[in-house]
């Protein structure tokens, strides 16, 4: 056999890598476009979250029908790129199978595991294809889906069904191959689904076959590096990204609002309040509140790459299911859009963040933000810990304290408290009022 | 809580009224049916009445983060000039701000929701149950408060308070971690709501009607005044009430 598909698989391999790893460094200086997050405490209590919501899928399960199919997609994924190993070795040393002869009854039942598993995945892409494009689902036909993203779900699925319909023919040709007795090709006995479709092949010439099987096993692998390159650009990130958004999860109570310490220095000071440890203001405060992707933290960003869009958030938000313009699932598209609109532009000596545009303003709108009522339903619901809530209160924050942007309602309300210390006009002096109808019915 | 404090007492705990429970004229019945109770229980309480201002919660969310830092840092160096350790309030808001956004200001306070009070003084059997009154075997239906419930992880506190009315509690569909909000959290409550189809509280109430019940218990001042405003809106306030999870309690007692 001539040296030649060695040399290729190689080249292959490192013009993909290669590819990728410009791609993962782009990644990462998109989401560190944020702020520092101060989330590195309590790892003991990270792990568990990442073990039980990434890698133990524990909030998926909360819907349990696409919580099963997503389930053989995701062990999948996992079990079935363990055979990466063996393709590698394969396609460097010009070996075929280069595991089964050490391997023996052992590599017949891996093989049945991966092919189960593969052929559970395509059966769990068709029904989600059918989810998506034919059943009409809620959270599948909102209007941030239109385009792109609703292109980029189906291009996912049919990716997977072709790297799974490839692994199945790969194997049904090998197999059948082997039959014949060709060069290279062993009997493995006991494959049960490539055995299934195997007569589709039987009466098909050995040189056919041949080529069959070897179009199946590249399809395979530069299928698998190309998709890799691929979820790169796409919302399917998140199999990898789940990780270490579930680790920097928000380990607080979910109603608690993170202090802003620079209020809180200045407050002091004009309450004349001695602190001990008052820190250095810092030399230049960029902003109160968020406006742009580099005023929130990298979390709230990394949260934005990590979000497959599969808008539980949005299907639960009451602001959304009445009829508003808010959907969480958009603030979360509109942040990773504006983050890597920003990195795409210095990455090409481009103006940036100081290109005119900004994440509030661009992309959301005050409608938007205003239309939340904080109920935390969006958290709760995403499978993987991100937190849209944050993005809005932050934005909120500098609508009312740069911008002046507030409501007249809201603007009647922060009058109400700073001069009569309650929401509503009531005189601070009736406050105890409610008690005299206490005191008279006692006193009878 | 000044008296108290002039003739060197030291009440076991601060009632936190908050501003609802002070001036609106439908929670105050729920703050004196809760003060009822404490009386009848014989609780050694205080209240700091006109020394008590907003928590700052409305002004926080609405992005205002120094006013809401003005009013926390007040309140809490009125409550630390008492030597408050206990607080227990009516209002989920005022409770989330106390409990969990205090402390980086210098407030750190035991915080507990009435729910969770009134779950205890009947566990510790402070409180005996009569039997339900008006309402033994009718059905009740919970509505969880967003910064009660996902935000602060509360959901059986009330229940059982619920459940301990000899009463049929009755769910509605979205309930616990997936219960629909009033609509007044995140300083909603004073604004009018974004265009939409709908009015949140209306979405919530005709969920809370689908269930029969004769009766919504909450545990908020605001989802009380949106699940009222949704009854009338549905022409309801005949055979459903809304009531505070103190005054069913109240009522039971007879106070």
């Amino acid at each position: 056999m001539s040296i030649l598909p060695q040399i290729i698989f190689l080249l292959i391999f490192i013009v993909a890598g290669y590819v990728l790893y410009k791609r993962v460094s782009f990644l990462r200086r998109a989401i560190m476009l944020g702020k520092k997050s101060g989330r590195t405490d309590n790892p003991g209590e990270r792990w568990k979250t990442m073990g039980l919501v990434a890698f133990g899928q524990k909030k998926m399960f909360k819907r349990i029908v696409p919580a099963i199919f997503h389930l053989f997609l995701y062990v999948g994924f996992i079990i079935i790129n363990i055979e990466i190993l063996e393709f590698v070795i394969d396609g460097l040393f010009g070996q075929h199978r280069y595991f089964f002869p050490f391997t023996g009854t052992w590599y017949m039942v891996a093989l049945n595991i991966f092919e189960f598993l593969a052929f559970g995945s395509l059966v769990a892409s068709v029904i989600f294809l059918i989810r998506r494009n034919i059943i009409k689902i809620r959270r599948f036909t909102a209007r941030e889906l239109f385009g792109w993203p609703k292109l980029d779900a189906n291009l996912i699925l049919f990716a997977e069904i072709t790297l799974m319909t490839a692994i199945l023919v790969m194997n049904a040709t090998d197999q059948a191959l082997a039959d014949k007795g060709y060069a290279h090709y062993t009997q493995i006995e006991g494959l049960f689904f490539s055995s299934l479709i195997k007569p589709l092949f039987i009466d098909m010439g050995a040189t056919t076959l041949f080529y069959i099987e070897r179009i199946a096993w590249w399809l395979h692998i530069i299928g698998i590096l190309g998709f890799a390159i691929y979820i790169t650009y796409s919302k399917h990130l998140h199999i990898f990204l789940a990780f270490p958004n579930t680790y920097y999860s928000n380990l607080k109570p979910k109603g608690e609002m993170k202090n802003m310490e620079e209020v809180t220095n200045e407050v002091n000071m004009m309450l004349g309040i001695q602190t001990e440890n008052t820190p250095e203001p810092p030399a230049e405060i960029a902003r109160f509140g968020a406006k742009d992707v580099n005023d929130l933290s990298w979390v709230n960003v990394m949260n934005a790459f990590a979000c497959t869009e599969c808008g539980r958030c949005t299907d639960q938000c009451p602001a959304n299911i009445t009829g508003k313009k808010l959907s969480p699932r958009k603030i979360m598209m509109d942040t990773r859009d504006r983050a890597e609109e920003v990195a795409i532009s210095l990455e090409n000596g481009g103006k940036g963040l100081e290109d005119g545009k900004s994440l509030y303003g661009d992309y959301i709108t005050k409608e938007e933000i205003n239309a939340c009522t904080s109920c935390n339903a969006c958290v709760e619901a995403c499978p993987v810990n991100i937190d849209p809530l944050a993005i809005i209160l932050d934005i909120r924050r500098y609508v009312a304290m740069e911008e002046s942007g507030t409501p007249p309602q809201w603007n009647a309300m922060f009058q109400n408290i700073e001069t009569s210390f309650s929401p509503w006009k009531f005189a601070p002096t009736d406050r105890f009022n409610w008690a005299d109808k206490v005191k008279e019915e006692e006193q009878k | 809580m000044a008296e108290m404090a002039a003739s060197g007492e030291s009440p076991e705990i601060l009632f936190w009224v908050g501003c609802a429970g002070s001036f609106d004229d439908r929670y105050k019945a729920v703050t004196q049916a809760f003060v009822k109770i404490l009386n009848k229980v014989g609780v050694s309480f205080a209240v700091l009445g006109p020394e008590e201002t907003c928590t700052g919660d409305p002004a926080r969310r609405a992005g205002n983060e120094f006013l809401f830092q003005m009013q926390a840092v007040g309140n809490i160096q009125v409550m630390n000039g008492y030597n408050v350790k206990k607080v227990v309030t009516a209002c989920p808001h005022c409770f989330n701000t106390i409990k969990n956004e205090y402390p980086a200001l210098g407030g750190n306070y035991e915080v507990i929701h009435h729910s969770t009070f009134l779950q205890q003084l009947i566990n510790d059997g402070k409180v005996v149950i009569k039997g339900g009154g008006d309402f033994k075997g009718k059905k009740i239906t919970f509505h969880d408060s967003c910064y009660l419930g996902r935000a602060n992880n509360v959901y059986e506190a009330p229940r059982d308070v619920i459940k301990a009315l000899d009463v049929e509690l009755v769910e509605m569909k979205r309930c616990r971690t997936k219960g629909l909000c009033c609509g007044a959290g995140g300083a909603q409550m004073f604004k009018e709501p974004e265009e939409g189809k709908k009015d949140i509280n209306i979405e919530r109430t005709e969920e809370a009607l689908e269930t029969g019940a004769s009766a919504i218990a909450v545990g908020c001042p605001f989802c009380l005044t949106m699940m009222a405003d949704g009854v009338k809106n549905k022409n309801r306030e005949n055979d459903v009430q809304v009531y505070d999870l103190a005054e069913l309690i109240a009522k039971d007692q007879g106070l």
